[in-house]
């Protein structure tokens, strides 16, 4: 039997909610985080909405409890903040003996500040402090450093599914032995360079999007962090400590077609969907919710609508995509939705698919549109797809019972 | 956990190239920043309607690979992994340059390019290659993260064949700002005279390898790789030595079995000395050389260490350009290749015949 990996911390900040407690309450009330820009400065302040992270770079540092200091970017912070939450909730501290690795994913690093001060960096000799934290390397390196991790240590960027990638080397790095428990997810920060690069691509949303909708229209980008803590069987034996669920499933595959958009019959997300349920044991049928990447691109929505009838076939489960909550938060949308997926598992419910009102003529199935409560949720499949067509599947599966 | 090396493609400012050489040439250069020597053409290696839009790093990419799938006779990698610590640089600028201007319409395909995962992707569609495809971009962990987690498929058994890679480019620009770090010289340095710098800064390369690691030797099998390990902001030297060890009683060596450390000398004397102190203490009797005058300092250069390494162990020969000290062994068994990055991200790269 390979060894088992269990979730035992969840840790998240998003534009709905600033830790766990608060993005369930907003997954509960329907309320979304997409909005005006707040924070970004930038000219496309009213004509193109997204979800921020509710917090001003000062109140980023009050939360990760840091003193205000020159070369934190915003992205550095929203990781320690959220990758502190998980390593508290797995009391990582309390039982200091297992190797602990942390594997993080972003895209625009520290961008945030660097797009701000790029010029200096040509000019004059300002803002030098910031020129060294703008590649992805720094907010996982800084996180490291507040939690005191040594053990293992790299950062992963595959665009869109880049912190599922992280989860899934976390896993594969456990059940090999090299490490005992990882922190693994991932951060992003809205950047002009990023919203004016989808916004160039002509895929996003001026109103709240619509994942699924027939007359969906692109993406609201998002930002946050979220990390999970996996851990292998024994150090969970050897602590004592509750666990949260299993990760059971994981698969990476990639589409081969174009560099920023899915194939027409989505190759890659059936074949990383199909990779992950082989992985796991189970039969679709076992599956009681999918999270869809479901960005409200076009383009995705079939490609990945598609990919599930194939591999689901008549009987597809639940489907919704949660990004009309949070905004697309690429490279941390596969951890940030690993854990909303969780959320399904530890309150018996599956969260809707706000926004939608007319299915696509392309699809059989339709996302569900209302918050369903009491519905035995005892295996999630969350799906992470990027530019590339790097596409990453993963499946948790609830814990009844577990003997130490 | 191990790997043999089936092939390889690189592309350095040596000629490393469309070249069955190893080092008869060697480059000298009295310059800012050490840049690779690219094929007369890309033409034989991506079709010229793509290639257009390309920037430079990513044709490198391709090609680097390409180079190295041919010679290794795979077709279709079970996974494709690459290294990068800034991906393309030149992409990035292009749309840094005018984002003061805040202007909403940018051109697309720098933003496209400018993904760190496009290396990867990109060598996909050109393989039309479904399988498993990741991208690193932790520094001088890059390339070395593309490593272990190569390493780590074959022994899970769901990859037999995997291209792996490292690659980064410099630019004029970002040349300009990194100095205003202390990274660099301030003014051009002949390569060759490295070791008599004595000086802070160092002297800034690029450079893509792609590497066909293997779960079965062939007979095109240059080495094998025995292990990749990494060690994050080490308490001091003894820790290093600690892991060192523990590393070779892994694979049932010793101190002594060594018969060659690469090191990742880059001639900025605040970042060496660990270097001479590290050989010092644990390999006094040990042939040492260095590499870095020949490839420059670049986040993802020990795929540049790993190519010598490779060539060494297949030709049993060590190029005189790269020795550090004056012992000689014979035969060459096993390469251990040290790379620190002042003294955050160490790495070892431990390679054998």
């Amino acid at each position: 039997m390979p060894r088992r990996i269990f979730v035992t911390g969840l840790g998240i900040i998003t534009g709905i909610g600033n830790n766990l407690a608060a993005t369930k309450d907003s997954l509960f009330h329907l309320r979304t985080g997409i909005g005006k820009i707040q924070f970004l400065q930038t000219n496309l302040r009213d004509e193109i909405p997204v979800s921020e992270v509710k917090c001003s770079l000062e109140e980023c540092f009050h939360l990760a409890a840091i003193p205000v200091t020159e070369g934190y970017s915003r992205n550095a912070l929203l990781g320690i903040i959220a990758a502190k939450q998980a390593y508290e909730d797995a009391r990582i501290g309390d039982f200091p003996g297992p190797r602990t690795g942390l594997i993080s994913a972003t895209t625009v690093g520290g961008m945030d500040r660097c797009e701000l001060y790029y010029q200096d960096f040509l000019t004059n000799d300002s803002r030098n402090v910031y020129i060294d934290s703008y590649d992805c390397a720094d907010s996982t390196e800084k996180i490291a450093d507040v939690l005191g991790i040594k053990d293992y240590l790299t950062t992963i960027s595959t665009a869109c599914s880049s912190s599922a990638n992280a989860i899934q080397l976390g896993a594969r790095m456990i059940r090999n032995g090299d490490i005992d428990r990882v922190v693994a997810g991932g951060t992003e920060t809205l950047t002009k360079f990023h919203l004016n690069g989808f916004n160039a691509l002509k895929i996003l949303d001026k109103e709240p999007c619509k994942p699924f909708d027939e007359k969906r229209n692109g993406i609201n980008l998002g930002e946050g962090a979220a990390y999970l803590v996996l851990e292998s069987e024994e150090s969970v034996k050897q602590s004592g400590k509750p666990v949260i669920c299993e990760l059971t499933g994981w698969g990476n595959s990639c589409e081969a077609f174009h560099q920023t958009a899915s194939s027409p019959d989505g190759i890659g997300a059936y074949l990383a969907m199909k990779k992950t349920i082989d992985m796991s044991g189970l039969k679709v049928a076992n599956i009681d919710y999918i999270n869809a990447h479901g960005t409200g691109t076009d383009n995705n929505d079939i490609s990945e609508g598609r990919a599930i009838e194939k591999l689901f076939g008549a009987k597809v489960p639940p489907v919704s995509s949660t990004k009309p909550y949070t905004g697309h938060t690429t490279s941390a949308a596969g951890a940030t939705e690993a854990i909303i997926s969780i959320l399904c598992m530890l309150e018996q419910v599956i969260w809707p698919n706000l926004n939608f009102s007319e299915p696509m003529k392309e699809l059989h199935f339709t996302p569900v549109r209302e918050l369903i409560k009491n519905i035995k949720v005892s295996h999630v499949m969350t799906n992470s797809f990027g530019f590339g067509g790097n596409d990453t599947s993963l499946i948790f599966s609830r814990v009844l019972s577990f003997k130490c | 956990m191990s790997a043999f090396i089936n092939g390889i493609g690189i592309i350095s400012p040596q000629k490393t190239v469309e070249t069955e050489d190893f080092l008869m040439e060697i480059m000298e250069y009295e310059s800012d920043y050490l840049k690779c020597i690219e094929p007369a053409s890309y033409k034989p290696y991506i079709d010229p309607i793509q290639s257009r839009r390309m920037s430079r790093l990513i044709k490198i990419g391709i090609t680097s690979a390409k180079t190295c799938l041919n010679e290794s006779g795979c077709t279709m990698p079970d996974a494709i992994i690459t290294g990068t610590g800034l991906g393309s640089v030149e992409d990035t600028e292009k749309i840094l340059g005018t984002i003061h201007l805040d202007q909403p319409f940018l051109n697309p395909t720098p933003f496209m390019q400018s993904t760190y995962n496009t290396i990867s992707s990109q060598i996909a569609i050109q393989l039309k290659c479904h399988n498993y495809n990741s991208t690193y971009v932790h520094r001088t962990f890059s390339f070395e993260s593309s490593l272990q987690d190569a390493l780590l498929q074959i022994k899970e058994g769901t990859a037999k064949d995997i291209l792996a890679g490292g690659i980064d480019e410099m630019t004029l620009n970002h040349l300009a700002i990194t100095r205003r770090r202390g990274h660099w010289k301030n003014k051009p340095v002949k390569n060759l005279e490295m070791l008599k710098w004595n000086s802070p800064g160092s002297l800034a390369g690029e450079g893509s390898g792609f590497f066909l690691l293997s779960a079965d030797k062939t007979n095109k099998t240059y080495a094998f790789i025995r292990d990749v390990k990494t060690i994050y902001k080490p308490a001091n030297l003894d820790e290093i030595a600690q892991r060192v060890n523990s590393m070779l009683a892994a694979s049932e060596l010793g101190i002594s079995d060594i018969d060659l450390v690469l090191l990742g000398i880059n001639g900025d004397n605040r970042n060496d000395p660990l270097y001479h102190e590290f050989a010092r203490s644990l390999f006094p009797d040990t042939p040492l050389a260095y590499y870095k005058h020949l490839c420059g300092e670049y986040h993802t250069a020990s795929c540049f260490a790993l190519w010598l390494a490779a060539n060494i162990i297949q030709r049993q020969t060590v190029p005189d350009v790269i020795r550090l000290n004056d012992l000689h062994r014979e035969p060459v068994r096993n390469v251990l290749i040290y790379n620190q990055y002042y003294n955050v991200n160490h790495s070892f790269i431990l390679v054998s015949k």
